[in-house]
């Protein structure tokens, strides 16, 4: 087995921010290994810095075998990086993106106009390729950006975030694209916080909070460390939802968690369908109507939660929360 | 992978390099031909400038002896040239925060290619901007009664020193370029100590009659010099001749200010390039 992507004790600081505090994994060439985690979890730093894009503080990261940090450009012949934003220029057409790219890959003119060819025809992209940018949707501009990102054949693809922003419809077709890539033979690192977009694609995921990893594995280990199934449990009256909470406590094989909102209990159960019977029974003891019930595999959110006690969508808001105070410190 | 084309490996050499530059060039030359406006405001500017001072403060502003409205328009159009090309700094500062914030710039950088060829294109693109407008303001300069009194080799080095200034000032702007936030910021931070530093020189009017504490300023004020060396290379007048350093080496010294500022904010620029981080400040 060969490593595509090697990454030990990397860490990088911004200012007093540690956003990174001692990272290690690896991913195996020819699979696809998403970067999970809230915003301002890590996950943008540590593709920059597998890109070259940013130079790291501490520690080792190799990249086809070859060391980031000390040489670089031979890094970037073999990599391509698709960020958050369209990276294309506004002003030029499809194809003149394209071929525009594939000369500063040094390709001659007429391999970049036939590779640039090729790409738009793949990405579906050959009746707009004479179009400027500017009139593509959002859906397009991803695809023309990965399109780009594709230019020199790179044995190590950087998503980073691909379908952030992108309508269901989109966000499916870009799913399509990359599985194709990956059967190809392309070795692919992906960041998201949609958790279902690492589920989806990702044999295996690392899972970052705060700069550090709290967990890797396939989705299979990692929702095994979480424990089984899920009963959740939407109550009539939120008044219930306490009482119905301890109702269920003797099913649960783990803690249970409460989502005030969506008046819902959250169960962790080894009891399989039998703990449903065993919960309505519990419940309709207690007197506690239920509007829903249902069984469940554990998602990579429940991973999550089980991990930092926190849901992805709770710590991106306190996250951002702090950026926004933190930045109005440094202004004042 | 199997592959037919030969993908070509990493070379650094100069050739790279102005293959490099030249494939970005295209790039930016392709947008002031797709958004034309930009030259448009590019030259509405010096051109306003050139009809408002020719003729409505003109009148008032005294010539000495060389005195006459002729002679103040052809004292002036050099000295807009001057301004023309301190202006280039705006004339790239916003493309590039732009970019830096758009993250084609990330893409860029993370292409084998040679690291000072995107602001070697992007600043080859807004000379060959910056010299059509030197062109069309000089054939404006003509209609108001501006004329070339000098030498053939004297016009030629004159324009020589605009080109030259001009590529230096788009360094120094696309080195502001790379420490701005925000485009809008950009906009700004690019032109607005462009005012002081042209109106407190001897563009529009000669430095003998501005108070004596603002003089030695406005004498090494580089535009100052920028806009003597035109005025002595293309023949045109010199009111209050004074036997001042940077009044007597004129030329030597404007160009000396743009080689050295060239000097300066290019490294400066490539190493802002290269350590950009997105939005400045994404942690």
């Amino acid at each position: 087995m060969t490593l595509a992507i090697e990454v030990s004790g990397l860490q990088k600081n911004f200012g007093e921010v540690q956003a990174l505090r001692g990272i290690d994994f690896t991913v195996e060439q020819g699979t696809v290994v998403g970067l999970l985690g809230p915003n301002g979890s890590g996950k943008t730093t540590i593709v920059r810095i597998l890109a070259t894009l940013l130079k790291a503080d501490a520690g080792n990261a190799k990249v086809a075998g070859i060391d980031v940090g000390t040489s670089p450009d031979q890094v970037r012949t073999m990599i391509g990086l698709t960020g958050q934003y369209a990276a294309v220029d506004e002003y030029l057409t499809g194809r003149e993106n394209l071929q525009l790219f594939g000369q500063l890959f040094h390709l001659s003119k007429k391999q970049a106009a036939h590779r640039a060819d090729e790409l738009l025809s793949r990405f579906d992209l050959t009746d707009a390729a004479d179009r400027g940018i500017k009139g593509y949707s959002g859906g397009m501009r991803r695809r023309l950006d990965l399109a780009a990102s594709l230019i020199g054949h790179p044995s190590v693809l950087f998503l980073d975030e691909p379908t952030t922003g992108l309508d269901p419809r989109s966000r499916l077709g870009m799913w399509d694209v990359i599985e194709s890539l990956v059967a190809q033979g392309t070795t692919v690192l992906l960041t998201t916080q949609y958790l279902e977009e690492a589920d989806q694609l990702a044999s295996r995921s690392v899972v970052l909070d705060h700069g550090s990893v709290i967990a890797q594995g396939t989705s299979d280990e990692l929702k095994s460390q979480v424990g089984g199934d899920r009963v959740e449990v939407v109550v009539e009256l939120p008044t219930q939802l306490a009482q119905a909470q301890s109702a269920l406590s003797p099913i649960a094989s783990g803690e249970l968690n409460v989502n005030v909102d969506e008046r819902k209990v959250i169960v962790p159960t080894s009891g399989g369908s039998r703990s449903v019977i065993e919960a309505v029974r519990l419940l309709d003891d207690a007197q506690i109507s239920i509007a829903d019930i249902a069984l469940r595999r554990p998602t990579l959110d429940d991973v999550f939660l089980s991990l930092t006690g926190r849901s992805a969508e709770e710590v991106q808001v306190l996250e951002v929360n702090a950026k926004q105070r933190s930045r109005r410190g440094a202004r004042a | 992978m199997t592959t037919t084309e030969a993908v070509t490996k990493y070379r650094p050499t100069l050739g790279w390099l102005v293959y490099d530059t030249i494939a970005v060039a295209k790039r930016h030359i392709i947008k002031i031909t797709r958004v034309p406006e930009t030259l448009f405001f590019a030259l509405i500017q010096p051109v306003i400038f050139v009809l408002l001072f020719a003729f409505v403060f003109g009148g008032a502003i005294n010539l000495g002896d060389s005195g006459g409205a002729g002679a103040y328009r052809e004292y002036l159009i050099p000295g807009i040239f001057a301004q023309t090309v301190i202006f280039a700094v705006a004339s790239i500062t916003v493309g590039i925060t732009e970019d830096a914030n758009r993250g084609i710039m990330d893409r860029f950088r993370s292409l084998p290619m040679r690291p000072g060829a995107v602001l070697g294109g992007h600043t080859l693109a807004s000379l060959f901007q910056n010299i059509l407008v030197i062109i069309i303001l000089s054939i404006t300069g003509l209609f108001v009664g501006w004329r070339i009194r000098s030498s053939v080799a004297d016009a030629l080095l004159g324009y020589l020193l605009l080109a030259t200034f001009a590529y230096a000032m788009t360094w120094f702007g696309a080195w502001i370029g790379l420490h701005m936030p925000s485009p809008e910021v950009a906009g700004t931070a690019g032109f607005a100590w462009v005012f002081p530093l042209t109106f407190a020189s001897n563009v529009f009017t000669p430095i003998a009659t501005m108070p004596s504490w603002l003089q030695p300023i406005a004498l090494w004020n580089p535009v100052s010099c920028l806009a003597l060396a035109c005025r002595k290379l293309f023949g045109n007048p010199i009111p209050f001749p004074g036997n001042s350093f940077p009044e007597r080496h004129a030329v030597p010294m404007a160009f000396a200010y743009a080689l050295v500022l060239l000097a300066v904010f290019a490294p400066l620029a490539v190493r802002a390039f290269k350590t950009r981080n997105v939005g400045g400040l994404k942690a």
